[in-house]
């Protein structure tokens, strides 16, 4: 149990800020942050932990929008299923693309384009298919009932996308100790290697696809229940795709809490750049835009690497200092 | 969508808005200095995507919106409240319904009485529906999606025409004047952009013009962006229609129009419908031949009311061009200051039945008094315009109509 | 719902209608050779932002998220060359193809070279934060407006009987091959040519022996930017500028290069016809909304069947 403390305490503090902070402001903006630090915990377990470098994650998120959406406003599906089906679209998804493309070999920028090619094959078949509305999208009821997955307060919302981060990361650190996750480690690490100590490369990288698939389209899910509105450019566009790498990179790829850190960072970010700019339209993205070259230049590890080398730090000048006095003594 | 599903009752209303105060009052501690100004001015939201896809028209909405404000300043404020000045709090939703929605919950934290503005569809929808937890009051500019006011949200008015209408406006006005030159047009070609407004109009107009006497001979829909209209074009001239249809964003627009003029194509008539360009006086300064006779049906300004051109002076002094997006969200703004001189009182509960009774006229538009019904401005409509002479004329409906219809067009 | 239902009828009936209508014009001959041509003109251009982006890929291995962006820069130097000093495009690319040069090797040198450490992932993060950089301050200074220039042979055609050829098209065609063949010639002939194969191959091997790998990237990003300016001076005659014009192009390019084989030159051109003529005709087959899928399934289908590309080096 002890792996999972950190998980814990984290959660129990985030769980904690609706009761002190009442301003939605903050509690929308936490919401936003957390949908994206989800959608990149799905990124992190592919392209952090197996070193899978996918551009199309959106395929994913907009498969678990458009499932929620669809099933709801066409078919009257109960949210809740609605939402469990979603996830599991999302899964589907991920393993058609994952089967095809590490069937056929693809490493690098080469899945890294062809997931980004899927996620466009979507994009437009969504604009143009029936079912999903084509180009006028589908609009959800609004519904404020706990049985529809709708809720009048933000804080509640707050603690569902909460629940899913915390659930996501548990499966991460799950991950992170088994078997399954040092075969996805060995294979980022190398995978020719991997493959020749008899590690069923496809097999492990599929697995890891179809998780992170998963976790990526329960943020999509997540985007649906909260905005009621899903069309083609907003669930398979590519600002998705970039956030769900972005933040585990900016955060620290590989690690349990990167992306949860860089959706907080990159999103502060964003609303820092937004107030000090005022009204100029573009400039407080000019501003985010030279924070993320600056952060990369001076943090190339991200903030958990910047976090884990100064506590590195710190504990090699008590080494030092420790062995200091010893020495003296 | 029927209203019963609607949670939004008056209590709640009052509830939520009490819980919004005691939000503002906690972040008061924050922001004293936003709150002491609170006393002195209504602040009203000017909410549009002035950054992203959408920035050009956010930015056009935006200057609207400002000018009346300016406007209503000068001239002495909100008098019910004293003088009252009108302060703005922009905002920028980002082209997203997300940044929109972000935004509203930011605007209503800093105590506004209403909000303005949305321009896209998208966006509207859930911005919208982020103000009614507030029971903010919410006037939509542009977003056509019949939607917007169908959900049964109380505190959502939509003051320009919705897709419905502007469709069935379309369409009869196209009738009456295809009849009216002797019926030269018997076959059409629809090229529309893939979004809410362009496939919906495409799907309205296949299914209502076989019934008028019209043979839609291909319906071509095409993403935004496009890059290359050629093939387009090519299937226009293999089909040779009487009339080509198009409803599509400008820079698609311009694109169709220049491929059509370089292939050599010139059918008896282009009517299109919300067409991006058609009545862009842009693209007629930019391309006078090309946009030489194109016939619209869109959101335009009542040219026989005197304010509106005054206006229209105003904004091409600063050297911007008069666009929909600036003369709707003049008249939004006006429309709130409105109401606001009726409530007395920046409450929201106040302003929004204030909104709901409006029977205003002092708006640019040709929509006559204001009338709500459900949200939305029962008077609201398009007008048919065409391009002559380097200049735009409206010429439908006839109360409003400063030229004649040329159709078809010259050779 | 009501609006569900009807949602879900009509425009199935428009798709039939539209398909049943296009193939007995599809079959005319004459439109389907002007597809063709239409397809190998707009290939052209496609290829022209590729060969630029293919050099960057084969030689830094990275995906430059910042070509559409310098792509846009490149188009609002044209327009504005033009609006400002009354420069012909065609004249102006003889200008802007330098500065943009010095411009591409400044930023790999100055910028994405230190800021990145050589490591892949942190390039693809600055070559983003750039694009987020390009086009936002160009949204700052001068606003959404769809900007067009009207050049007096804008419209001049060609009459081939059956169809209009523009000329600045053309034009764009032969610039295509120029491009192509001039870079061919200084990859292949020149030593600098010669340091960039070598550093693109075997990086450390070429460190050994001397090769300045950090300038040699940088004139490697120069000559894709240079490529860029070149494509825009021959895209403004006929098309807009908007900020965020560029990236029409870009994922277009990403597929060509893919196609082509990375770092390839011929693949790149021949892979950027291949592109126009297959977006071409899946665009009259399949309408323009569909039309553009046929890019990316064809992406699709030759990465998985030869993940080469179609004239990389074998695996």
């Amino acid at each position: 149990m002890k792996v999972f403390a950190p998980i814990v305490v984290v959660v129990i503090l985030l769980a904690a800020i609706p009761v002190v902070v009442h301003s939605n402001v903050v509690l929308n903006f936490l919401v936003v942050a957390l949908m994206v630090a989800l959608a990149g915990q799905g990124w992190n377990i592919l392209g952090g932990y197996g070193g899978q470098y996918s551009f199309g994650h959106a395929a994913f998120f907009g498969t678990g929008a458009y499932v929620t959406a669809v099933l709801q406003a066409r078919y009257g599906i109960n949210a809740w299923t609605a939402f469990m089906l979603g996830i599991l679209g999302g899964a589907v998804v991920g393993a058609v693309i994952g089967t095809l493309s590490f069937r056929s070999g693809l490493r690098g920028s080469y899945f890294a384009l062809v997931t980004l090619a899927f996620a466009e094959v979507l994009r437009i078949v969504a604009s143009v298919a029936p079912i999903t509305g084509a180009g006028v999208g589908t609009l959800v009821r609004l519904d404020l009932r706990l049985a529809a997955l709708q809720f009048e307060s933000r804080a509640a919302f707050y603690w569902v996308i909460l629940t899913l981060v915390a659930v996501a990361l548990i499966v991460t650190r799950i991950v992170e100790r088994s078997r399954f996750g040092a075969w996805l480690i060995a294979i980022r690490e190398n995978e020719d290697a991997a493959m020749a100590l008899g590690v069923d490369t496809t097999a492990i990288k599929l697995g890891a696809m179809v998780m992170s698939a998963a976790i990526t389209a329960a943020a999509g899910c997540f985007y649906t229940q909260y905005f009621l509105f899903v069309d083609s450019g907003i669930a398979y566009g590519t600002w998705i795709s970039i956030e769900a790498l972005l933040t585990p990179i900016i955060g620290g790829i590989g690690t349990l809490f990167g992306p949860l850190l860089g959706a907080l960072a990159v999103r502060t970010l964003g609303e820092l750049a937004q107030s000090i700019t005022g009204d100029a339209p573009g400039l407080d993205l000019v501003v985010f835009g030279c924070v993320l070259v600056l952060v990369v230049w001076f943090l190339p590890r991200g903030l958990a690497g910047a976090v884990a080398g100064i506590a590195q730090r710190l504990r090699q000048t008590e080494r030092v200092s420790t062995a200091r006095e010893a020495g003296h003594g | 969508m029927s209203s019963e599903n609607i949670c939004f009752s008056r209590r709640k209303f009052i509830t939520t808005t009490a819980l919004g105060t005691v939000a503002t009052a906690a972040s008061a501690v924050a922001m004293p200095a936003i709150l002491r100004a609170q006393n002195a001015s209504v602040k009203i939201g000017v909410l549009h995507p002035v950054s992203g896809a959408l920035s050009y028209s956010g930015t056009q909405g935006r200057l609207g919106a400002m000018m009346a404000i300016e406007d209503i300043n000068k001239a002495g404020g909100i008098k019910a409240l004293g003088g009252a000045k009108i302060e703005a709090v922009t905002g920028d939703a980002q082209s997203t319904p997300a940044g929109g929605a972000a935004e509203v919950e930011r605007m209503n934290s800093a105590g506004v009485s209403c909000i303005v503005g949305g321009y896209a569809s998208a966006i509207c929808l859930a911005t919208t529906q982020a103000a009614a937890r507030y029971g903010l009051p919410y006037v939509v500019d542009v977003g056509v999606a019949d939607d917007i006011v169908k959900r049964g949200l109380k505190n959502t008015f939509r003051f320009g025409p919705g897709f419905g209408v502007i469709a069935h406006t379309a369409l009869e006005n196209l009738v009456k004047l295809n009849d009216a030159a002797g019926r030269p047009a018997k076959t059409v070609m629809i090229i529309h952009e893939d979004s809410l407004f362009g496939s919906g109009l495409a799907k309205l107009l296949n299914a209502q013009l076989p019934t008028k006497g019209f043979q839609v001979l291909e319906t071509i829909s095409h993403p935004t962006p496009t890059r290359d209209f050629n093939n387009v074009v090519l299937k226009i001239k293999a089909n040779n229609p009487d009339l080509v249809i198009p409803a599509n964003y400008y820079n698609e627009y311009v694109l169709l129009a220049r491929t059509m003029r370089q292939q050599q194509v010139r059918p008896k008539g282009i009517y299109s419908v919300l067409g991006g360009a058609a009545s862009s006086y842009k693209f007629v300064k930019e391309f006078p031949e090309a946009a030489d006779g194109i016939m619209d049906c869109n959101h335009w300004f009542n040219p026989l009311n005197p304010k509106a051109q005054e206006l229209k002076k105003r904004v091409e002094a600063q050297g911007q061009f008069y666009t929909y997006e600036v003369y709707m969200n003049y008249s939004c703004i006006g429309l709130v200051a409105d109401a606001l001189e009726r409530a007395g009182t920046p409450d929201r509960a106040t302003l929004t039945e204030a909104i709901a009774s409006s029977t205003w006229s002092g708006h640019v538009m040709p929509y006559g008094p204001t009338k709500f019904v459900d949200g939305q401005n029962q008077g609201a409509a398009p007008c048919n315009t065409q391009v002559q002479d380097n200049d735009i004329k409206v010429i439908l409906p006839p109360q409003f109509a400063d030229g004649k219809a040329i159709f078809p067009m010259k050779a | 719902m009501p609006r569900g239902r009807a949602g879900a009828r009509a425009p199935r009936s428009r798709l039939g209608l539209s398909r049943c209508r296009s193939s007995e014009i599809v079959l005319s001959p004459a439109i389907l050779l002007s597809a063709l041509l239409n397809g190998l003109l707009t290939g052209a251009v496609y290829a022209l932002i590729a060969l630029g982006l293919t050099l960057i890929y084969g030689v830094l291995h990275i995906i430059n998220f910042a070509h559409g962006a310098l792509l846009t820069a490149a188009m609002f130097a044209a327009y504005f060359a033009f609006k400002t000093f009354h420069l012909d495009p065609y004249v102006a690319v003889f200008l802007l193809t330098p500065a943009f040069f010095v411009l591409g090797y400044a930023l790999q040198r100055f910028v994405i070279g230190p800021a990145s450490h050589g490591d892949d992932r942190n390039m693809l993060l600055v070559t983003l934060g750039l694009a987020v950089i390009i086009e936002n301050a160009l949204l700052f200074e001068f606003r959404a407006d769809t900007r067009t220039i009207e050049l007096p042979y804008a419209f001049a055609t060609i009459n081939l009987g059956f169809t209009f050829l523009a000329v600045p098209r053309i034009l764009g065609l032969v610039a295509a091959f120029v491009v192509a063949a001039v870079l061919w010639l200084m990859i292949n002939l020149s030593d600098i040519g010669r340091a960039i194969r070598a550093v693109a191959k075997e990086k450390l091997g070429a460190q050994l022996v001397g090769v300045d790998v950090a300038h040699v990237y940088a004139v490697t990003f120069g000559l894709g930017t240079a490529c860029i300016a070149v494509a825009a001076c021959l895209l403004v005659p006929t098309y807009y500028v908007n900020p965020t014009a560029g990236n029409a192009f870009v994922l277009v390019a990403f597929t060509i290069v893919v196609l082509g084989g990375m770092g390839s030159i011929p693949g790149a051109l021949i892979g950027g016809f291949v592109t126009g003529v297959v977006e071409s005709l899946s665009g009259l087959f399949l309408g323009e909304s569909l039309g553009q899928i046929g890019i990316f399934l064809t992406f699709i289908f030759v990465l998985l069947v030869r993940p080469r590309g179609l004239f990389g080096a074998g695996a």
